[in-house]
């Protein structure tokens, strides 16, 4: 088992490496996108600044205090984004028969699917998410516990986990599913979308569903409210708010009985 | 325009091939579905401690939400549509034999593009705009009038956003791999059209500027026309001549661009 994991770590590295050394042989073009990725993915925010001209506060919440709540969202989303994100368009290697190839190659499928056509400029809107949290961090006046400390980077990497097991779920979907890749942006992009606002301003059975049915809460508004010193909106008894690691965790053990599910229902496209 | 009746065929069948793709079309819907919800929360937010933000008000507001959500796809704010065809057959050479044909390339590509924006339009438009206005109280028009110049709006809408795809398609020409270039054309149309806040609200010189910009033409326009904020002859008429004197400077560029790549530059293969 711990062997298959080495392996399979090693095999993505090296794919990815691949990757990145054929996007870097065209270093302009590269740069350029990188650049423009990076600025681009900053007017997001910007809508967000532009509402916070004509009000104080949203929902209770500073922009401060939303500037976190974004960072924290889109830097989970974005090293999941950056790692897995080709795993969506697996869809399109279903529908036309190219997952044979995979098949027969001595990598694990997940690995070579999460690392095809590994795209780095992905890294630009963790960097964006990063860049927010470091403002944020700076502007807020935030108890500083050990506990808070802790839970931050907590919180992103276990909030990276469980968007992972949504692209995951969202790649064995698209084996039943080839052309419904698109419902998977509701819970990836309208996820981050959702949690980078605060949970107050949003119905409760809203709530309730992303707390206990897909639970993107505890990507970061749950451990998040808890460092910004809040209560959170449906009343949870207070250790949920540092049960990210272990819903992570449940997460994706999950995604990967899907994924198997998936790829062993897996046909090929006849002659 | 001696092959009018051609494009005409293009773009029934590009209509026919949109509307066999089921499942896309559910996804899409679903999708789209979610993202009004959470957006016309964020909206409510804003609106109830602002009301008359922007010149709307809140049921005003959460139209241009779901009005937003329903156009998505056929102006294709998110890009797609002719555009990644388009950069494929670039990027493979299969552009050398499109050249030969004795049609118009952009001509032929609007075409379909047009078919692709009609079957989307309600494929993916009329189910996402009845959920806003089953949960949402929407301010919809009832004059048929607003409804007819609305839709001319959208059609001038989607020629504008096929315009400028076609500019960022045919820079595959000279990049070989546009997708980075794609990316930031996206998220320029998406905040540039008002998707993710009317124009209206930005502020200052910024707002004057941002609601003279082609993106506009995409979704702001449209939503004014639809919203009666643009009412009487004169201001219809200056929202669809804004809109189309882009649609026309925007072609006439890519005409520009695609002689110059077609002139200079050697095909992939060839």
């Amino acid at each position: 088992m711990v062997e298959r994991i080495w392996w399979g770590t090693r095999a993505y590295c090296l794919i990815v490496g691949m990757w990145v050394r054929a996007t870097l042989t065209y270093r302009t073009s590269f740069l350029m996108m990188a650049v423009g990725n990076l600025v681009t993915t900053l007017l997001d925010f910007a809508a967000i600044a532009i509402m916070f001209m004509h009000v104080d506060e949203l929902g209770g919440f500073s922009l401060a205090e939303v500037a976190f709540l974004y960072g924290t969202s889109c830097t989970a989303f974005g090293l999941a984004d950056l790692l897995l994100g080709s795993l969506s368009s697996i869809g399109s290697r279903v529908r036309d028969g190219t997952v044979d190839t995979l098949l027969v190659r001595p990598v694990p499928v997940l690995v070579q699917a999460a690392a095809d056509r590994f795209a780095l400029r992905r890294i630009g809107r963790m960097l964006q998410g990063l860049l927010l949290l470091g403002w944020a961090l700076s502007g807020l006046d935030i108890d500083w516990t050990p506990v808070n400390v802790l839970l931050v980077p907590v919180m992103l990497l276990s909030g990276a986990a469980i968007f992972a097991a949504v692209y995951v779920l969202g790649g064995a979907f698209q084996f039943w599913a080839q052309d419904a890749a698109e419902v998977q942006s509701a819970f990836t992009y309208g996820g981050t979308t959702l949690l980078q606002y605060p949970p107050t301003i949003f119905a409760e059975d809203l709530l309730r569903g992303v707390t206990f049915v897909v639970p993107l809460a505890f990507v970061n508004w749950l451990p998040a409210l808890r460092v910004l010193g809040r209560d959170d909106p449906l009343g949870l008894p207070g250790w949920v708010d540092f049960a990210s690691p272990a819903v992570a965790v449940a997460c994706c053990a999950v995604a990967g009985l899907a994924w198997r599910a998936g790829l062993r229902g897996y046909q090929s496209t006849g002659s | 325009m001696r092959h009018l009746p051609l494009y005409f065929a293009v773009l029934g069948s590009s209509f026919r091939r949109y509307s066999t793709y089921r499942l896309a079309t559910a996804a899409g819907v679903f999708t789209n579905t979610v993202f009004g919800f959470i957006v016309a929360y964020t909206y409510i937010a804003l609106w109830s401690q602002r009301p008359e933000l922007g010149g709307y008000d809140q049921a005003q507001a959460l139209t241009f939400v779901w009005l937003g959500q329903a156009l998505l796809a056929a102006t294709a704010l998110m890009g797609g549509g002719a555009q990644e065809e388009l950069e494929a057959r670039i990027r493979t050479g299969d552009v050398a034999v499109d050249l030969y044909r004795p049609v118009d390339l952009q001509a032929w590509w609007l075409a379909a593009d047009l078919g692709r924006a009609a079957f989307q339009l309600l494929g993916r438009g009329i189910v996402p705009m009845l959920v806003g206005a089953f949960a949402f109280q929407l301010a919809l028009p009832t004059a048929p009038l607003t409804w007819a110049v609305f839709a001319v709006s959208v059609l001038l809408a989607v020629v504008v956003g096929y315009a400028l795809r076609y500019l960022l398609a045919l820079t595959t020409f000279w990049l070989m791999d546009a997708a980075g270039l794609s990316t930031v054309g996206v998220l320029l149309s998406i905040f540039f059209s008002g998707m993710l806040l009317p124009l209206t609200v930005f502020p200052g010189t910024f707002g004057e500027v941002v609601r003279q910009l082609p993106w506009a033409a995409m979704l702001q326009v449209p939503a004014d026309v639809l919203l009666e904020e643009r009412a009487g002859a004169g201001s219809l008429a200056r929202a669809l001549g804004f809109q189309a004197g882009w649609a026309l400077v925007l072609l006439a560029a890519g005409r520009a661009l695609q002689s110059v790549a077609t002139r200079k530059v050697v095909v992939q293969g060839g």
